[in-house]
């Protein structure tokens, strides 16, 4: 079976490059490893996405989004890709049980949470160390806690798990936090967070379980334990870019890097949503990406 | 259900049963989330290239009573991240894992726990 477009990756960007796609009417194909919503469905609530006056469950939206594109004539197959060919004006996606031919191919396959790469990190995941708040937050509950990061991510966990738990310590390397100023607003407002400016953790502590850390504060370097139960990263992200390593041209942080349509090196071959470099990687930005990669492929495929 | 590409196991009795007519099995107790897909993507894979045909690989649904035997067992005592994954023999848990695990690990778990 040829389509027109496959778009790799079930996230904000993959759907809304679907979207479009489908209503040039194009025939169009998305693959999606498992779920759909990507880092956007592990997000409580989302309040910067607009038309929703009331803030949405990330999950919800992802479902939303899914049901949308579906509704115009994408084809969503859960299914894992494990090679693309990505030379030549047809593209084959192999898939773990079938091969896909494809004029144009779009790449969405999102970012995973950094590590810390500190000793016993390893050890300890899952034993007091997580990457997802709305994953494991409730194994915490009226416990203490300290979120590691200073982004949107790390500020929406430390609000998010201040609900659950005793307190939340947050713990930024800066002495002002990144993330967007209504999130900020309400992080200074809740009582059950403490956040500690300049500081950085250095050692985290237990032999079965997350006991203590050490952070460092990088102005006077001084170091001091924190008593807690877990620890929450959201250091960044990491971008799934695994699968086309060799094939398009990647950053030196390995996202995949595209001019302003979208496009990769490779005629035909598009990225979008935060696999790809750029500065602002957020649900409306994805998004955006997405339909800028479908409105290219559309042009390319008619140029086929 | 969790729709993966690994056989499900859906009820306690099912539960009980698998566990106690394979030799060895890995079986991954989660939800439909960012650390518990990779773990049963690498289990997929693994059961699709038949290199430990010898084992076993199931998911549970973490919040059904099929779960009950993996969330309260003295081996996942300390978890506190999704998902647990046990590996058993002859019928014990023999190891378990919290959180996220790559293929690598997780064949590393088994060269040193099941074969």
């Amino acid at each position: 079976m040829m389509y027109d477009v496959i778009i790799v990756g079930g996230g904000p960007a993959g759907f809304a490059a679907a979207l479009y796609s489908a209503r040039a009417n194009l025939k169009t194909l998305l693959l999606e490893k498992l779920f759909s919503g990507g880092q956007m469905a592990t997000t409580d609530l989302i309040e910067n996405y607009p038309g929703f006056e009331e803030p949405i469950n990330g999950f919800d939206l992802a479902v939303q989004m899914e049901n949308q594109a579906k509704k115009y004539g994408t084809e969503v197959v859960n299914d894992e890709v494990i090679d693309l060919e990505l030379e030549g004006k047809i593209k084959t996606v192999k898939t773990t049980g079938k091969e896909y031919k494809s004029k144009t191919v779009i790449l969405s396959m999102g970012a995973f949470p950094r590590e810390l790469g500190l000793p016993g990190e390893n050890r300890l995941k899952g034993r007091g160390i997580s990457y997802c708040a709305t994953c494991d937050g409730s194994f915490y509950r009226d416990l203490d806690v300290a979120v590691i990061g200073g982004g949107d991510t790390a500020v929406e966990d430390a609000n998010y798990l201040s609900r659950l738990c005793k307190k939340v310590y947050l713990i930024h390397r800066r002495d002002s936090l990144r993330a967007t100023k209504a999130l900020q607003d309400e992080i200074f407002k809740n009582k059950k967070t403490e956040i500690v400016w300049d500081s950085v953790i250095t050692g985290i502590d237990g032999d079965e379980s997350v006991e203590s850390i050490t952070i460092k504060n990088v102005k006077t370097d001084s170091e001091t334990k924190l008593k807690v139960d877990g620890i929450f990263v959201a250091v960044g992200t990491i971008p799934n870019s695994d699968l086309v390593k060799n094939k398009v041209r990647l950053s030196k942080s390995n996202y995949i890097i595209t001019d302003e349509r979208m496009e990769t090196n490779i005629p035909g071959v598009f990225a979008c949503g935060d696999i790809r470099e750029k500065v602002l990687r957020q649900i409306i930005t994805a998004a955006s990406d997405g339909a800028i990669a479908a409105f290219f492929a559309e042009k390319h495929v008619g140029s086929i | 259900m969790l729709g993966t590409n690994v056989r499900e196991i859906e009820s306690k009795e099912e539960f009980n049963s698998h566990v106690n007519e394979n030799e060895t099995t890995v079986i991954c107790a989660g939800r439909r989330g960012p650390m518990c897909v990779p773990v049963y993507g690498a289990m997929a894979q693994m059961e699709k290239e038949k290199k430990f045909s010898e084992i076993e690989f199931r998911v549970v649904d973490f919040d059904t009573n099929a779960a009950m035997m993996i969330r309260t067992h003295e081996k996942c005592r300390n978890f506190m991240g999704l998902p647990f994954t046990v590996y058993y023999k002859d019928g014990e848990i023999v190891h378990a894992t919290s959180s996220i695990q790559s293929r690598k690990q997780i064949e590393e778990h088994l060269d040193e726990y099941l074969l």
